[in-house]
């Protein structure tokens, strides 16, 4: 799981059964320190995140776990809108 | 699992219902000294961890929706222990 800036929108007409409905964004790996780390992905969105928002991704088989169709084909999931990161150490 | 350094808090209000009530940390993975071992990453906490902390992180699902006993929950890492002390093999 990983801190992302949500950078765009993705729209997909002809998607995989059960993606129906299903935002898609682009979103940019960064640090707590807010510095793009590593390569932009397409993600899925189970909040109602937007361009701009700091966002909690989760991978792998988990992602699709945060849908209400656990078996959708996706590998990266929007599951919380970061207010704050705080640097503790 | 990894040996991790707690090193910051992760404060989210529009959450997934698997993630209600638990706290989120970025945590510094480390190696047996105590050195940075990559890049950081977020981990929800299941063991009353703190900022600070060195922890155990479990980073594979399954093992973690038995912990919490949740068929459905998308979280991927989870604290699962803090770490009194590690001693690497060549200074015992």
């Amino acid at each position: 799981m990983f801190l992302a800036r949500v950078v765009g929108t993705v729209v997909a007409t002809k998607k995989s059964e059960g993606m129906q409905g299903i935002r898609l964004l682009m979103v940019q790996p960064v640090g707590e320190d807010d510095r793009p780390r590593g390569k932009p992905v397409c993600a899925a969105d189970a909040t109602l995140a937007g361009p701009g928002d700091l966002v909690h991704v989760t991978e792998s088989r988990e992602a699709a776990l945060a849908f209400a169709d656990p078996f959708i084909p996706v590998d990266a999931a929007i599951i919380a809108v970061v207010d704050q990161v705080t640097a503790t150490a | 699992m990894i040996l991790a350094r707690v090193v910051g808090n992760v404060v989210s209000t529009v959450k997934h219902p698997g993630l209600v009530g638990r706290a989120v940390f970025s945590v510094q993975p480390i190696d047996e000294f105590g050195a940075e071992a990559g890049d950081t990453f977020l981990a929800v906490d299941h063991a009353q961890s703190g900022p600070g902390d060195t922890v155990i992180v479990l980073r594979e699902g399954n093992g973690i929706r038995q912990v919490l006993a949740d068929k459905s929950n998308p979280i991927r890492c989870l604290i699962v222990g803090v770490v009194d002390a590690v001693t690497p093999a060549a200074a015992e």
